[in-house]
């Protein structure tokens, strides 16, 4: 009657048995997997490495990677936010609309982009946890209703560079001592993200609600409160994502960043966080969505068409999932042959 | 009641001597390490029904799967109309006429009575498509036949326990099943739906088809049955007539299991903790008086379904009373939650510990602290040493074999898991422990040693209720015993008093005189 092994594990508290398990887990796997990949995308295509494709590729994948983040919560809860992109899109076009007709300075546009996306996260938290809609369609919703209301806030209109202040998009290609701003910034999150998820309550309760909630709920772990939160802040992550977006291209439309759920959803999934809940790390998402960025750039480079990228999301997504359910399946008949009755 | 002798006649004993339709023959199951059959021998006679009774655990539900075809024998036979047959699955026990009604009603509450009764071999009109009318018209007649009133049409969600108990029954005969196995068929049902139920039981029965009847409740055995066979740690110990018996008989055979056990230390009763008084619950259990006292063991006895785990999940603030009070050190207490009962000092180890108990993907450390980690970091941040040093405590205290408490809990063995949820609820520091199966699925050593932690644990003042469906271990471990049967109090019994026969009789509704007339 022994419990099984989930699909993949946390990193573990002490050094000593981190490097054992570190070899057994997706995010090692999958680290070496990026690398690998990249030595034979730049063999194949030197212009690889330069600084301009580099920077290129790494700011769409720091934007990922920062909703990717948010994504890991709510699926180690074992819900799902299908509504990610629509967030995106829509902060990312309130933004721009603001600083188009107002004089708002920066900061506070920015700031409100990231609020927009809190509320837009919380309001996905209400209908989940208080009207008790599962995720799925709950998020289906809100996703249809998020880019509606971009569509509204458009009016048909799209902005342009020209519309928004002289060097709005500059962030996007600056550096610091070589590494661009947005990969410092995604960096930061998933640093932080992690640090709250190892070792604060909240963290452990995130865990404990996506691996056996009936068993949070006999202790007073709250799971509905829980989850609320972890939507809130996935909406909040979004938020920052859009403003990136907006600054990233500049040219915003209302159907800016549509499809970007898939990407961000199969990030988090082919980076080890378990569709089933309970197990997978921030860090596992963003190698997952580096490496989905990698294979994105790596069309372009060799000159593959960039059509197979939305098969490659799909199949990733895919491959990843059997891959749990397989794992799944074989120490479920260990535990079916070692039974007691 | 008042006599342990059946005051029915017994029915229909033996009409042909036609072979049985279906016999086991020598059957052994092992699952694992526990031996859930050994050598079973069993006949089922046309016209007859046979009753099946045992203590829990005794093999009765995997007589009942072997039949069935949800387990396949590791030895013996069985035997269909003279032939040794191999039954490969449900669907093949099915189409060899023997039909099951599992104690929970198995059908699609979305689907309506007739679909369901006919779930599987619907009649069909031409080009094979499904011919409803015929469907409905014929379930109709069906249960005409059994002067049921049933409507074909109606949904199953949201009719009675007896009403989808009764489409079961339907099921089952609608394949013309020559061998008809009822498990426990009246263990939630009234006594006006038993009545009805077994008058079709014995319609059935005048058809010719052979009845296997699981039972918890001997009088029912003696209403029903032409025969009874009794099993005992997985073995046959008697084959006879109802009428050769009496109820003192069937509880003598029953009991006498034999099972290793840490002998309990004495220790000191203090003062009351708990007092229940007259707790209630509707549907589940009604005027429950107990209490128990400091360094004190109060084991509840009774068969499965009687309420035990109930009256836990109330005392744990799960679920709500209906009446009645329960006192906490002399205060009245009403938990609304568990984290209520908990910061009050009630915890509870609950019988499945995989739905309740454990986290997986969590460490040793971590799931020792779940229930606490609020209270032990109230500044929200985790520090891992203070949470392993508590959980270190704990694992020595309770010899957790483990690599260390930063072992993830899966790799851990079944006794060792359960060893981590009960230091998981001594982390809260509770004055009261309900103990629910604690050492169900558990090895012998493992359970040796949950035994002498329940027994330190009372000697270090806890007030401890041991549920237990393991007679053995209930007399060993507990200072006072008390037997709930059907959802009552039946009878406390003080150590010394204490003896399987006695809790037996209580657990199965007879009382301690019927001891003595019936014998």
């Amino acid at each position: 009657m022994a419990l099984s092994a989930p699909a993949n594990v946390r990193a573990p508290s002490r050094v000593g048995t981190l490097i054992g398990r570190a070899a057994r887990s997706r995010e090692v796997t999958l680290a070496a997997v990026v690398v690998v990949l990249s030595m034979f995308v730049w063999f194949e295509a030197p212009n690889f490495l330069s600084s301009t494709n580099l920077i290129s590729v790494t700011a769409l994948t720091a934007i990922i990677v920062i909703a990717a983040v948010g994504e890991a919560l709510v699926i180690i809860t074992k819900n799902i936010d299908l509504s990610v992109e629509s967030t995106m899109g829509l902060v990312a076009f309130v933004v721009a609309e603001m600083l188009k007709g107002q004089n708002i300075p920066l900061p506070a546009a920015w700031a409100l982009g990231i609020g927009l996306g809190l509320a837009l996260g919380m309001a996905n938290g209400v209908v989940i946890t208080i009207f008790r809609v599962p995720s799925i369609v709950a998020t289906l919703g809100t996703l249809s209703i998020y880019r509606g209301l971009t569509y509204w806030v458009a009016n048909g209109q799209e902005i342009t560079t020209s519309d928004l202040p002289n060097g709005y998009t500059d962030p996007a290609s600056q550096t610091i001592f070589g590494v661009p701003l947005f990969v410092i910034l995604a960096i930061a999150v998933v640093i932080v993200a992690a640090l709250i998820l190892r070792y604060t309550v909240f963290g452990r309760q995130v865990y404990a609600v996506g691996s056996n909630a009936e068993a949070a709920a006999t202790i007073g772990v709250g799971a509905r409160s829980t989850v609320f939160l972890v939507f809130a802040l996935a909406g909040m992550l979004a938020g920052v994502a859009g403003v990136l977006w907006g600054i990233e291209f500049g040219q915003l439309y209302a159907s800016s960043a549509s499809g970007e759920s898939l990407a961000v959803i199969a990030a988090v999934v082919v980076g080890g966080v378990s569709i089933s809940g309970g197990s997978g790390t921030v860090v596992g998402a963003a190698i997952g969505a580096l490496f989905l960025g990698l294979i994105n750039n790596a069309l372009t480079v060799l000159n593959l068409p960039q059509e197979w990228l939305q098969v490659i999301y799909g199949a990733v997504i895919l491959l990843a999932v059997v891959t749990d359910a397989l794992v799944q399946m074989r120490t479920q008949r260990a535990k079916a042959r070692s039974r007691m009755r | 009641m008042s006599e342990g002798k059946p005051m029915t006649a017994i029915e229909g004993a033996t009409v042909k001597l036609a072979p049985p339709p279906v016999a086991l023959v020598g059957v052994s199951k092992r699952f694992g390490a526990t031996q859930a059959l050994a050598d079973v021998s069993l006949d089922l006679l046309p016209g007859e029904i046979h009753g099946l009774v045992g203590e829990n655990g005794a093999g009765k539900s995997t007589v009942v799967k072997v039949l069935a075809g949800i387990h396949q024998p590791d030895a013996g036979t069985i035997v269909l109309d003279g032939k040794p047959v191999l039954i490969h699955g449900p669907a093949h026990a099915r189409s060899l006429g023997i039909a099951t009604v599992h104690q929970e009603p198995r059908l699609f509450p979305d689907l309506t009575v007739a679909e369901n009764v006919f779930m599987g071999h619907a009649p069909t009109g031409r080009f094979g498509s499904v011919n409803w009318r015929e469907m409905r018209r014929s379930a109709h007649v069906f249960f005409d036949s059994l002067s049921v009133s049933l409507d074909p049409t109606a949904v199953v969600r949201g009719l009675s326990m007896a009403d989808q108990q009764l489409i079961e029954i339907a099921k089952a005969l609608s394949i013309d099943a020559r061998v008809l196995i009822l498990d426990e068929p009246t263990a939630s049902l009234s006594a006006h739906e038993v009545d009805r139920l077994f008058a079709i039981v014995r319609q059935t029965r005048d058809r010719g088809v052979a009845v296997l009847f699981v039972s918890h409740r001997l009088e029912e055995v003696f209403q029903l049955c032409g025969r009874a066979t009794v099993l005992r740690d997985g073995r046959h110990v008697v084959t006879a007539p109802t009428s050769e018996l009496t109820a003192a008989d069937l509880v003598r055979y029953m009991v006498g299991r034999s099972v290793s056990l840490f002998p309990r230390s004495a220790s000191k009763i203090g003062d009351v903790l708990l007092d229940v008084k007259g707790l209630t619950r509707v549907g589940a259990f009604r005027d429950i008086t107990f209490s128990v006292r400091a360094g004190e063991i109060v084991g509840l006895a009774g068969l499965v379904g009687a309420g035990r785990t109930e009256v836990a999940r109330v005392l744990f603030g799960i679920d709500r009373a209906d009446a009645g009070e329960v006192l906490l050190e002399g205060k009245r207490v009403r938990f609304k939650t568990p984290s209520e009962a908990l910061r009050a000092g009630v915890a509870y180890v609950p019988e499945d510990r995989h739905l309740d108990g454990l986290v997986a993907g969590f460490s040793i450390a971590e799931n020792v602290s779940l229930p606490i980690i609020p209270r032990l970091f109230p500044h929200l941040f985790i520090r891992g040493s203070r949470e392993r040093n508590l959980a270190a405590g704990y694992t020595e205290r309770l010899r957790i074999r483990s690599t260390g408490v930063g072992e993830l809990i899966e790799a851990l063995s079944g006794g060792n898991q359960q060893k981590v949820v009960i230091a998981k609820w001594l982390a809260t520091e509770p004055r009261v422990l309900i103990l629910d199966e604690p050492t169900r699925g558990v090895d012998i050593g493992a359970k040796v040693e949950v035994h002498r932690i329940i027994s330190d644990l009372a000697a270090s003042g806890l007030g401890i209720v041991l549920i237990s469906s393991e007679l053995p271990e209930v007399l060993a471990m507990s200072d006072r015993i008390m037997v709930l049967h059907e959802g009552r109090i039946t009878a406390e019994i003080p150590r010394a008093e204490a003896s399987e026969e006695r809790v037996m009789f209580a657990a199965t509704g007879q009382n301690a005189e019927e001891t003595h007339s019936g014998a």
